[in-house]
């Protein structure tokens, strides 16, 4: 049986189509065969095949964590160690990475690119600097600013004093030439406090995406691509001159915070095949489909860890199979928790029929009295 | 000014770093100071460290001055005819050993030809920066790294004529090749190491093919006719020792023929073999399970119980028997006393080893195998002129591993097979290929070393040429008699019930984790139980408390020790190791109620 949908798309091809009534009969039998074929019989152990099928091949990946993706000088994290990462949900990729495509409009020529590009990237006041001297006598910090760094970045001494004026409210902020002064205005201040004005000072944002250390524009054919080390698609989609909709993040959590769990289900998926099919190897895509499915459907992300699917599941010896036995079987002690024994590997455990396979059919026969 | 230490502790300066260094040079190659002096000058430190301890790897090298070796003609002619000895160049100052550290301020050159002003040293040899196995490879130079690597760690495995005096020797588990031979293409190295006394491999005939498939990835095939003749075969010799233990309270074991009343008698059959004195006699022929010295020992303890038994009966059988799949001849019997003064006997095992599928070989490339199949010899396949090869190598083994050396030596082979002389085959200092080829030509062989062949089969010509020449070929002492391992029903553990690990004990083949899901990814649930069934127990649980009940055979009545004999009282069949959990989990106070329900 077909599903309504297929139906539906089935009837609309086939009554724009100039065939005969036999060949459309025929037609509709024959999808609706190779669709029953390709249904899962009940009782297929779909999550052990998934297992397998993501476990041989990855014997093989090999652990090249230091391998440059075709981009130069960004150094992205692929194969196994990338693999783990995306089912193990991690909060942070070890190299996050976003790639950002230009409107036209802003990407007529190379300079204009780079321009937007140098934008994007987070500038921190310490980048600007030569160097920052603490004055304790005269109660300020002293910054003298790198007119190159500043030039290269297309920054003027002005921005850097505004940025500075506008955290630093209760200090004065002068400016003389190449040189920044920040003046404490009580006179009650001590090395310490110096010391931590220093640093918070260094760490100060002028410009750019929060988190964004690397860019690099990059032409394709369709334009302009910025490649960017580091990941924040909250402030990137915001921006005027990228098309949102074609932003690429490898930071899942991220998709699932700003675009829903959906769209964290689709970026698995994608991420996953791309990390398998680098390596050439060939997994069906059913079977990361699968993955998704599971490590989504909760409506956060859950990785593939005793604290994400694996500790949800309801039998208490199938989570204490998996790592950490100890505490599993004490908190199911504490709460009285039941197993009802209607996996795998609890029957295994009990040297029961699993239910699945030849396991799973039960017959039952009525005994007339 | 520059620092000096010795052995790492300073000891004072010098002006000139460089001058010091040659004047203590010269002083040591004069025989001024001792020759196991080295030096180094680190020149960013400005210090001059001078080494006289232990434990350094020093090499030789040919001392060089002003462009010119020290080492002459006439040297060359006294060392030949056996005048001058190694130690006196090294004490002329012809020779010096350097260390690692010294090594760093030498500039050695490979060859003569190349010497110019300023190098120091002249290396002795290419082959000098190979070890011993590894040079021992012919035609090392033309093969990959890692092979080579293998290849030497092979060599160390084979067997051969691992000392002359071995009938004398009560050595463990170890091999004598019967016909071992020396290689026709040898290493110059294999001289000095007078290889040709101890060979450990005999030169075969290999042809490069495949054979019905017999020969996948890396079996090989023999020609069970070479086989018959005598063609890797070998003696396994094993040695087992029963000694006459003291213990305490002048207690003695003894050797003879054990009683029939004593603790764990075997059986009569198994002590047939016995001669009076309890051992068996040498010549005879043990089976498996046989005893070939046969024991008694004094009870384990010694105690209070002793007087409710009968003193004969606290005696333990101790002999000493052959293990399951153990055969062979008592190659000889040794009644000695060890160390302690106890009566020890000794008995040698010795058994025939032919050749037999499973057994591994290997040429000395790296290039390892597995024999698949015998062939009859009238179905190997022969050459044009009626040549059968002893052994049938897959082609696919070699363009992956690039062992080139491998080619070469068989058509080195084959030159010294049909010319009757032996290859020089020395790394880096070899019978040039090109000159093996031109050889082979003269012999009336194609030069490229292929051959017609015919299909032993049907007798239908080859449509390909076939690369066949001869090979020094080892037998690799992992043999399958040794390792065959299978059973059905066996020893279990005490703790979980479970088949017992190890073949030595004759344990079960465990079906692992990842076999267990295999068996689940084809639904084969039934299968996967029946093959977990092996510590399957069955229980009775009271379905009141959820704990387990007793079943008294005596009445053929069950009860449960807290609720009594009113309560449900079921059975159930779970694998023994749940069971084991569910009394750990009480051990730990935890309360593992069982609820039973019914299946259907």
């Amino acid at each position: 049986m077909l599903p309504e949908y297929l139906k539906i798309e089935l009837n609309k091809t086939i009554k724009s189509s100039k065939l005969n009534d036999v060949q459309k009969k025929e037609i509709e039998k024959r999808i609706e065969t190779t669709y029953d074929d390709s249904l899962l019989i009940p009782g297929e152990a779909i999550g052990i095949i998934t297992a397998e099928s993501f476990g041989e091949p990855s014997t093989q990946m090999t652990l090249n964590t230091f391998h440059f993706a075709g981009v130069a000088e960004m150094n992205v994290t692929v194969g196994l160690p990338r693999l783990i990462e995306i089912f193990d949900a991690r909060k942070q990729p070890s190299t996050p990475k976003m790639e950002l495509t230009l409107k036209s409009k802003y990407s007529k020529t190379i300079e204009q690119v780079r321009e937007v590009a140098i934008r994007i990237k987070e500038t921190k006041i310490g980048e600007v600097v030569n160097e920052i001297q603490m004055n304790l006598p005269k109660y300020r910090i002293e910054l003298s600013l790198s007119r190159n760094v500043l030039r290269d970045l297309n920054l003027k001494t002005s921005d850097v004093v505004e940025a500075l004026k506008k955290t630093f409210k209760n200090y004065e902020v002068k400016e003389d030439r190449w040189t920044i002064y920040v003046i404490s205005k009580t006179k009650e201040i001590d090395l310490t406090d110096i010391y931590k004005l220093k640093e918070k000072v260094k760490n100060l944002h002028i410009q750019g995406l929060k988190g964004i250390t690397q860019v690099l524009p990059i032409k394709t054919d369709e334009g302009y691509v910025v490649h960017c080390a580091g990941s924040n698609l909250k402030d990137a989609i915001e921006l005027e001159e990228v098309e949102s909709s074609t932003i690429k993040t490898n930071n899942l959590f991220e998709i699932a915070d700003v675009l829903g769990i959906e769209a964290a289900r689709v970026a698995i998926i994608k991420e996953a095949h791309g990390v398998i099919s680098d390596q050439g190897l060939n997994i069906n895509i059913r079977h990361i489909m699968l993955l998704a499915d599971v490590m989504t459907r909760q409506g956060s992300l859950k990785g593939v860890t005793r604290t994400g699917i694996t500790g949800e599941k309801e039998s208490v010896l199938a989570k204490a199979s998996f790592e950490t036995p100890i505490k599993h079987l004490v908190a199911a002690s504490l709460t009285g928790e039941v197993d009802e024994l209607n996996s795998v590997i609890e029957n295994v455990i009990l040297n029961q029929p699993v239910p699945l396979g030849t396991g799973l059919p039960r017959l039952v026969v009525k005994v007339k009295k | 000014m520059t620092n000096v230490y010795i052995n790492e502790k300073y000891v004072g300066e010098v002006d000139n770093a460089k001058e010091f260094l040659k004047f203590v040079k010269t002083e040591r190659r004069l025989g001024n100071i001792p020759t196991e002096l080295n030096l180094y000058f680190d020149e960013d430190f400005n210090e001059i460290y001078v080494d006289t301890t232990t434990g350094r790897a020093r090499r030789p090298l040919i001392i060089v001055e002003n462009g010119k070796s020290k080492l002459t003609e006439k040297h060359i002619e006294g060392l030949v005819s056996g005048e001058i000895k190694w130690k006196r160049l090294v004490k002329e100052g012809i020779i010096e050993y350097v260390d690692a550290a010294e090594e760093e301020d030498c500039f050695v050159a490979m060859d003569e030809n190349e010497l110019e002003k300023d190098h120091t040293h002249l290396e002795i040899g290419a082959i000098t920066l190979l070890g011993i196995c590894t040079s021992l490879i012919p035609y090392s130079n033309f093969g990959s790294l890692s092979r080579l690597i293998r290849g030497s760690k092979i060599q160390k495995q084979s067997l051969g004529l691992y000392a002359s005096n071995f009938l004398l020797r009560m050595d463990t588990d170890v091999n004598v090749l019967h016909y071992p031979q020396r290689p026709i293409v040898k290493s110059f190295m294999g001289e000095i190491f007078d290889y040709d006394s101890h060979p450990c491999g005999q030169n075969i005939t290999i042809a490069v093919m495949s054979y019905e498939g017999y020969n996948m990835d890396d079996s090989i095939i023999l020609n069970k006719a070479s086989v018959e003749r005598g063609l890797a075969r070998s003696t396994y010799f094993k040695p087992f020792n029963a000694e006459e233990l003291r213990y305490q309270g002048g207690l003695v074991d003894e050797v003879g023929i054990p009683d029939p009343d004593i603790k764990g008698y075997r059986s009569e059959k198994e002590y047939r073999l016995l001669e009076d004195d309890g051992i068996v006699s040498s010549g005879s022929k043990v089976g498996s399970e046989d005893v070939i010295v046969g024991r008694v020992s004094p009870p384990r303890f010694l105690g209070e119980f002793e007087e409710f038994n009968i003193a004969s009966n606290v005696k333990r059988e101790s002999s000493i028997a052959l293990k399951k799949g153990e055969h062979g001849m008592v190659d000889m019997v040794i009644l000695t006393e060890n160390e302690d003064g106890n009566r020890l006997v000794q008995v040698r095992l010795r058994e025939q080893r032919v050749p037999e599928v499973g057994d591994k070989f290997a040429s000395r490339h790296g290039q390892k195998g597995i024999i698949s199949y015998l062939v009859p010899a009238a179905d190997m396949p022969f050459s044009i002129s009626g040549i059968v090869p002893d052994l049938l190598f897959s082609p696919h083994g070699i363009p992956g591993r690039m062992t080139i050396s491998h080619l070469i030596e068989v058509i080195a082979g084959k030159v010294g097979a049909l010319s009757g002389q032996y290859i020089d085959g020395t790394t880096f200092d070899s019978m040039p290929e090109k000159d093996i080829r031109k050889l082979l030509k003269e012999y009336g062989f194609r030069e490229d070393g292929c051959e017609t062949f015919y299909n032993g089969v049907s007798g239908e010509e080859f449509k390909a040429r076939i690369y066949v020449g001869n090979i020094y070929y080892l037998k690799l002492k992992h043999m399958v008699a040794n390792k065959i391992h299978a059973r059905g029903m066996g020893k279990i553990q005490l703790l979980t019930r479970q088949p017992i690990e190890g073949r030595s004990q004759g344990g079960g083949l465990r079906v692992g984790e990842m076999e267990k899901d295999c068996f689940v990814a084809h639904g084969a649930s039934l299968l996967l139980k029946e093959r977990f069934d092996s510590d399957s127990t069955s229980l009775y649980v009271c379905e009141s408390c959820g704990m387990l009940a007793v079943y008294d055979a005596y009445r053929d009545s069950t009860y449960c020790p807290k609720c009594g004999t009113k309560v449900k009282i079921s059975r159930i069949e779970i694998s023994y190791a749940f069971k084991l959990l569910l009394d750990e989990l009480k051990a730990l106070c935890l309360y593992p109620k069982i609820v039973l329900e019914e299946k259907f």
